[in-house]
């Protein structure tokens, strides 16, 4: 259960969603762009 | 005024969403990552000044004159001192500035890290420009060194008190960076230098100058995107679990200086280290071993590795390197996925299936070459990999659950001591008996072996340091008298710096 009058007022608007969701593609395209890269060699262990 | 980077400046709001911690954190150990991946430099830097060919040095020339000389090439093996001193600073300098990380708070380490980091990667293009070894044992491995360990321990504290719901999870986030940095930079890294090469240049140094100005910019994004909870925060529905609930997770405080002292420090201590010599020792012998195991069986072909046409070779290593990339992946997941499910397992209970799997799967990792099944093969280093990299990314949530979350970032500096030596247990072990098998005869293919069952006897150790592990003596733990004081001396602190 949460504590009124504390927890509530620490509840994320909708804005900081939103940076939310700008930093974890800032963080997130660099690793993909890794991980494909990476995939790209993985796979020929398969071929 | 508190100065830009001071731990009172960065207490955050209302409102504030925990969920951009992550993502700073990211940043940082993305970055410092790299340090996996810098065996990309060593073929370019063996040839810096032949571009071609290797120029080697005279063979009268004394071990201290090689060290400053400009008119022949390094060998690999020389270069290959900065990645040893990498991991050495990484333990040692988080060992000696956890504690100030803690008085001083994520951002100010955050930066520094950048400094050292980015600078690191400075001081060694002036010395593939000066022709100077020592400047890039000193920048990268020194100095960088101590930007990895820094950059390493700096975000920890800050997300398990962010996190105090799902600490495993938050640590795994940051730690998945650290062992996917090379997956961004080593590609990066041969595109830059394939960009800058010239017919007089290997592109070495221009691609340091860049790679340390991209990484110095994306530390310090991350390191002025933490933020500390306010004092007794807690996540919004979240109320903590009654202590008497489960006696392996402490409510209290235990200092840094009293924490290492304990049997539980010296228990964890192992488990890191017997964890990661295992999982070192296997990361850096996978690849051939696959190759040697199953030499032209990979391409259908039947015969060992010796007996194959040169261009065959090169199709079973590139088949070597697809298992090494396939294994970095499992690394990375494992450190998210362990870490999350550590959160509903327990810790300890994680750490005992590591231990238990981890014994099984080496000790069948012969018998899998023995009956020529690579899918089975590949399989088992896979979970192992996993589970490699879960060890590192599950302990700082261990260690906050035994001695608290006051002083866990500098705890788990000191715990990273281990990681050091591991680095020099794990591959002189798996060289020295690989070694040692082939000079009694025993065939390539079947060196390995014995080293595998070496390697779950030290799963063994840590199964029974991890279960060895129990609550903290009553004697450690800090009184109401202590943590008061400690707050003052904190508060007074801030004072003086406003």
């Amino acid at each position: 259960m949460s504590t009124p009058g504390i927890n509530d007022e620490w509840r994320p608007s909708f804005a900081s969603w939103v940076l939310v969701a700008v930093a974890w593609t800032l963080v997130g395209i660099p690793l993909a762009w890794g991980i494909y890269r990476t995939l790209q060699t993985a796979v020929k262990l398969f071929r | 005024m508190a100065g830009l980077l001071a731990k009172e400046r960065i207490i955050a709001g209302p409102g504030f969403n925990r969920w951009l911690v992550p993502p700073a954190a990211l940043a940082i150990h993305l970055s410092i990552g790299m340090a996996y991946g810098f065996s990309v430099f060593w073929l370019p830097l063996s040839r810096a000044i032949g571009i071609t060919q290797p120029v080697a040095c005279p063979a009268d020339l004394g071990l201290f004159a090689r060290i400053f000389a400009t008119t022949c090439d390094w060998k690999i093996s020389t270069l290959g001192w900065m990645y040893t001193l990498f991991f050495v600073f990484l333990g040692s300098s988080a060992a000696a500035f956890g504690r100030w990380l803690e008085r001083e708070g994520p951002r100010k380490a955050g930066v520094v890290a950048a400094f050292c980091w980015g600078g690191g990667f400075l001081i060694s293009a002036l010395g593939v420009h000066l022709h100077q070894i020592w400047m890039l044992w000193l920048g990268s491995g020194v100095i960088g060194g101590c930007g990895l360990g820094l950059g390493y321990i700096s975000p920890v504290s800050t997300l398990i008190k962010w996190f105090p719901d799902r600490r495993g999870m938050a640590t795994g986030m940051a730690i998945m960076g650290f062992g996917g940095g090379a997956m961004i930079g080593s590609p990066l890294a041969n595109l830059l230098m394939n960009h800058f090469k010239t017919p007089s240049s290997v592109g070495v140094l221009e691609t340091f100058v860049a790679m340390g100005a991209i990484y110095f910019v994306a530390m310090l994004c991350g390191a002025f995107g933490y933020r500390l909870p306010p004092p007794d925060w807690k996540p919004a529905g979240w109320t903590p679990p009654a202590s008497q609930a489960n006696a392996m997770i402490t409510d209290r405080q235990v200092p840094v200086s009293r924490a290492w002292r304990t049997p539980q420090f010296w228990l964890l201590w192992t488990v890191l280290c017997m964890n990661v010599s295992a999982g070192i020792g296997v990361i850096g012998m996978a690849s051939p071993m696959l190759q040697e195991v199953f030499g032209g069986r990979l391409i259908g072909i039947a015969g060992a590795l010796k007996d194959l046409a040169e261009d065959q070779r090169v199709q079973v290593a590139t088949i070597g390197a697809g298992f090494a990339a396939l294994l970095s992946l499992f690394n990375i997941a494992g450190r998210i996925f362990w870490a999350s499910l550590s959160d509903y397992l327990g810790r300890k209970r994680t750490y005992l299936v590591f231990f238990s799997l981890g014994m099984v799967l080496y000790s069948l990792a012969p018998f899998a070459g023995k009956i020529g099944s690579v899918p089975l093969f590949v399989a088992i280093f896979c979970v192992i990999l996993t589970m490699y990299g879960g060890g590192f990314a599950t302990v700082p949530a261990y260690l906050a659950d035994m001695f608290g979350t006051l002083h866990v970032g500098a705890i788990h500096g000191r715990l990273l001591t281990a990681w050091s030596m591991a680095g020099i247990l794990g591959p002189v072990l798996v060289n020295y008996i690989r070694e040692f098998q082939i000079a009694r005869g025993v065939p390539n293919a079947q060196a390995y072996n014995t080293t595998m069952y070496i390697l779950a006897g030290l799963l063994v150790i840590g199964f029974f340091a991890n279960l060895a592990v129990k609550p903290v003596a009553e004697r450690y733990y800090m009184t109401d008298a202590e943590l008061a004081a400690e707050r003052q001396l904190a508060h007074e602190a801030a004072a003086r710096k406003g």
